[in-house]
């Protein structure tokens, strides 16, 4: 788990205000550690996802909600059928 | 190491723009995200994405060009992308389905059954024959056919139609089951069944009570008191009824076998008719009449209502 600082040190590119809209946005959650955010292996991830999307995909702000909804949403799915086929839900 | 240039599809001499533009386009086409599952597209993305990293920095581009660094000395340590954390337990994080754990319906089962192994329903992917999905469907019969009986064609979504054969008797939410009239069998397997489910409507003035029916029948003052033939309504159609003189509002009377029709194992039930005397609009004779009418046994219709001492 990373700060804030470490997470910006890490992605290139990345501006605090972006960040800090994001995370308004709740398209990333990270979680609040004595008052400061914390970020776990996936939320870094996805904002280097959001990243690429708006930077190299040229997804703008506006749209970038719907394409995190249906990622999420396959997201979900796929990983429910990786549960059925492991038959973790019966 | 490939050609940079090569893998983003681009001249030697294109300009940092070209580069730009061969880079996005190959993102959007490849991005792992957008191809889950496709380890081809995860493969191309990152030689696009290593190419770009080299060529998209003018000074590095310059020193590639320059043969002072390679292109495999430009790639970067493997990167874990956002789906593989997405698809394991950690992307519950992102979920839209909520906290709650997944709930399945046998649709879901069917739909994804049908999508990830090529089969439908039970196929999954085994060689078994399988017998086909029942398919379940609603039709609304008019009382009198559910009682009498009565064949219906279906249009089934898929073209097809079927003749239900509504059999005498049939009462509301009763499921008929057409044998192989259902989904195809999988691997030879037997088609499955098409399940019927009757919704029969109220009548306006008939009320099924098991094999029985029941209704209300209007008679006037003087049908009511001198009796006689009539015409009644029956759900196989109007039938002459004898009114006993002497019948009063409340007087039921009882139709042997003209009720719901003998079915299966039941015998034909009965149709019972309770008298309600209609006066309307009186006229001046009936009028007269009963003014100057003195009942012989005088009667109090309200007895039971009256207050006790």
């Amino acid at each position: 788990m990373i700060t804030v600082e470490v997470l910006l040190a890490q992605l290139s590119g990345l501006r605090p205000l972006d960040l800090e809209r994001w995370i308004s946005n709740d398209w990333v959650r990270p979680e609040a550690r004595q008052g400061q955010f914390v970020f776990r292996e996936i939320d870094v991830a996805r904002v280097r996802l959001i990243q690429e999307l708006r930077d190299d995909l040229e997804i703008d702000e506006a749209a970038l909600p719907v394409v995190l909804l249906l990622l999420d949403q396959l997201y979900d799915l796929r990983r429910q059928l990786r549960e059925l086929r492991d038959g973790a839900v019966t | 190491m490939d050609d940079p240039y090569q893998t983003l599809g681009v001249a030697k001499s294109a300009s940092q723009e070209d580069i730009r533009r061969a880079y996005r386009r190959l993102a959007k086409q490849h991005h792992p995200d957008l191809n889950p599952g496709n380890a081809k597209a995860e493969e191309v993305f990152k030689k696009v994405a290593a190419a770009n990293d080299l060529l998209s920095d003018p000074e590095k581009r310059g020193r590639f060009d320059r043969g002072e660094i390679d292109a495999a000395g430009q790639e970067q340590a493997p990167r874990s992308s956002y789906r593989d954390y997405a698809e394991a337990d950690a992307g519950r994080r992102y979920s839209r389905a909520g906290e709650a754990p997944p709930s399945w319906s046998d649709d879901d089962f069917a739909d994804i059954f049908g999508s990830a192994f090529g089969g439908r329903g039970r196929g999954s992917g085994s060689d078994r024959p399988s017998r086909g999905q029942d398919e379940h469907y609603a039709l609304t019969a008019d009382f009198l056919d559910a009682v009498n009986g009565a064949t219906r064609r279906l249009t089934l979504p898929d073209g097809r139609t079927l003749d239900a054969k509504i059999p005498p008797g049939t009462a509301d939410g009763q499921v008929l089951r057409l044998r192989g009239q259902g989904g195809p069998g999988w691997n030879e397997g037997p088609p499955g069944d098409a399940m019927i489910e009757i919704h029969v409507p109220p009548h306006p003035f008939f009320r099924r009570d098991g094999q029985d029916i029941r209704m209300e029948l209007p008679v006037t003052l003087s049908e009511a008191v001198l009796g006689g033939p009539i015409e009644a309504p029956t759900p196989a159609g109007p039938v002459r009824v004898r009114i006993p003189p002497g019948s009063d509002s409340g007087t039921e009377l009882r139709l042997r076998g003209r009720g719901v029709p003998r079915h299966d194992h039941s015998s034909a039930g009965d149709l019972y008719a309770t008298l309600r005397v209609v006066i309307g609009q009186p006229d001046d004779a009936l009028k007269a009449f009963l003014r100057s009418w003195e009942p012989e046994h005088a009667v109090n219709p309200r007895p039971s209502m009256e207050p006790r001492p």
